[in-house]
């Protein structure tokens, strides 16, 4: 089976294509936000590289957030407009679960972090069993020092990845000193392959989306909700 | 020559809309989802909750357009959107679902400027326009005169220094408490108001400019809003309305007639959201009417922001051989002349 996958979810623009286990190319582009104008381009020429039209896939895999509301949108409607018309499968990848999967084959516990803005990061706590990722938390949206709060309890080590290291590697060092892990930098940000990889496994499993009710996973809501919410129930 | 049948796509603010236009002016399909019901507890519209919006809804409006004109994606030759101005997170939607099913068709993709989709309004209904004409452009971001001598060529007579017409009915509809939108507000409250009622300024700028300026006529109904507060006097709304409104209208179909006059142009074509104001268009037709021109609008259905008229414009876009590559971006504040 032949996996396209496409990620604009953080501030890498990233395309792969799989036959099954093997890797057949992967682009990564992490040269600042301009997804608008990289994504098409770099799926186009990721395909033509292997000799490959939309035809002769199997599914579309799309890395679905959280992440940049934009990014997500830029990536989701690429995913979808090329599915509507193609008619290809589509499946939907959680972003921390693939970036956690760069790391499938470690000992101790995988947190991807996400810059979230806010002061917060994006995560979730993951596991490894015998090179596949186990989610072993929510996804949520919190203060890295709240974060590290809760790890401070486990057993054993912790390795972080995502963009979220950049800005917050000295605050958990300082907090959990030996307990956190970093990974080396080609491990650190989203790899497409590792979101192929991901998507060929929901493939094989069924679970493929509907292009019409498929929608990012956002996990917050946008800033004029939260506060009509506030508002309401300020009223009620 | 084959028929172009284009699916045209516009989500630059807060309505997804699909068409497919075949040749320019055969309209075969057209889909809005109006998302008022969705912004109106935010009293406005909010950038991130359309964007949202739009994302859920436009291949919905895709499908459905597919079927009302009982197509399917072989059948359209051309993909066309909106790439600006308007709201970056909104357009960003349209360009990327666009730019993805013209790469999966395999068909050319035409990126079309919003406001060049208003005058090609026009050319929905009426294809035998002759050129050259003059059209004067009147919505909420933009009021400019342009002369246009060939198919998407401008040469830029007159646009406004401050405020565009639309605005200044929006905000003297806020200061006199319509709401919004302002425009068909206003030209309701109008039609029971006397025009003449108070006499608000004319701005007419120098000898042979056809630049506008609204924003001292904006300042001189506040403050006889003001004044008439003060004196604890009651204010007749409609006829500030009314007055308002002629204040406006009179301006803008001067400065077109007397644009058309000195480039010997006998056409004059009016476009944008607040050419579906009845006062403007009877105001200018009777001038028009009075020099021998001839007056061409679109019906008030295409006058606000639609989809059909991206798929007019983006015909003749293609005809002339200008198509975008995959790396078309989305560009919210994308000038028209200036
Ligand atoms: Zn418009």
């Amino acid at each position: 089976m032949i996996i396209l996958s496409i990620d604009s979810a953080t501030p890498v623009a990233g395309v792969a294509v799989i036959d099954q286990n093997t890797i057949l190319a992967e682009s990564f582009l992490n040269t600042g936000n301009t997804h608008s104008e990289q994504l098409l381009p770099l799926i186009d020429r990721t395909l033509r590289e292997v000799k490959l039209s939309l035809n002769d896939l199997d599914a579309i895999a799309v890395s679905i957030g959280p992440g940049s509301f934009t990014g997500l949108r830029i990536g989701l409607a690429t995913a979808k407009g090329l599915a509507q018309v193609s008619g290809l499968k589509l499946v939907a990848v959680p972003t921390l679960d693939a970036l956690a999967q760069n790391l499938a084959d470690l000992d101790g516990y995988i947190c991807p972090i996400l810059n979230a803005r806010k002061g917060e990061v994006y995560t979730a706590l993951y596991e490894t069993e015998e090179g596949e990722i186990k989610r072993i938390s929510e996804y949520q949206a919190v203060k890295p020092q709240v974060l590290c709060e809760k790890i401070r309890g486990l057993d054993n080590k912790v390795t972080f990845l995502g963009d979220g290291v950049f800005e917050y590697r000295d605050l958990i060092s300082s907090l959990l000193g030996r307990q956190a892990h970093w990974p080396s930098v080609n491990n650190l940000l989203p790899r497409p392959s590792s979101l192929a990889l991901l998507g060929l496994k929901k493939l094989q499993r069924g679970k493929t989306e509907d292009i019409y009710t498929l929608l990012p996973f956002y996990l917050r809501k946008s800033e004029a909700e939260i506060k009509w919410e506030a508002k309401t129930c300020r009223n009620l | 020559m084959n028929d172009m049948t284009i699916m045209a796509v516009e989500t630059s603010c807060d309505e997804t809309a699909v068409s497919i236009v075949q040749n320019g002016s055969k309209i075969l399909a057209e889909v809005v989802a109006s998302q008022i019901s969705t912004h109106q507890k935010f009293g406005g519209v909010v950038p991130e909750v359309a964007s949202r919006k739009h994302l859920e809804l436009i291949n919905v409006c895709v499908a459905e357009a597919l079927q009302q004109a009982r197509l399917t994606f072989d059948d359209i030759s051309h993909f066309a959107v909106t790439y600006g101005p308007g709201l970056v997170g909104a357009l960003l939607v349209g360009v990327a679902t666009t730019k993805a099913m013209a790469f999966a068709a395999r068909k050319p993709l035409i990126g079309v400027h919003h406001i060049e989709g208003h005058i090609y309004a026009n050319f929905l209904l009426n294809k035998n326009i002759e050129f050259p004409v003059v059209c004067l452009i009147v919505s909420g971001g933009h009021t400019t005169l342009v002369k246009i001598s060939e198919h998407c060529s401008y040469q830029f007579l007159g646009q406004t220094r401050d405020d565009a017409a639309g605005e200044a009915f929006d905000k003297v509809a806020r200061a006199i408490g319509l709401g919004y939108p302002g425009g068909p507000k206003i030209e309701e409250a109008a039609k029971t108001g006397d025009p003449f009622a108070i006499n608000f300024p004319r701005s007419w700028l120098e000898e042979g400019s056809y630049d506008f300026s609204f924003s001292g006529l904006k300042s001189a109904v506040l403050n006889y809003l003001n004044q008439k507060e003060m004196k604890k006097e009651e204010v007749n709304i409609n006829d500030v309305a009314a007055s308002f409104q002629e204040a406006v209208v009179e301006v803008l179909t001067e400065k077109t007639v007397m644009a058309a006059a000195a480039n010997n142009v006998k056409t004059v074509l009016l476009a944008g959201g607040v050419a579906a104001n009845s006062a403007l268009r009877e105001a200018l037709n009777k001038r028009c009417d009075q020099l021998g021109m001839k007056l061409i609008y679109p019906p008030v259905k295409y006058c606000t922001d639609n989809a059909a008229m991206i798929g007019a414009a983006a015909y003749y876009r293609a005809l002339q051989g200008q198509f975008s590559g995959l790396d078309l971006n989305a560009v919210p504040n994308l000038k028209f002349g200036e």
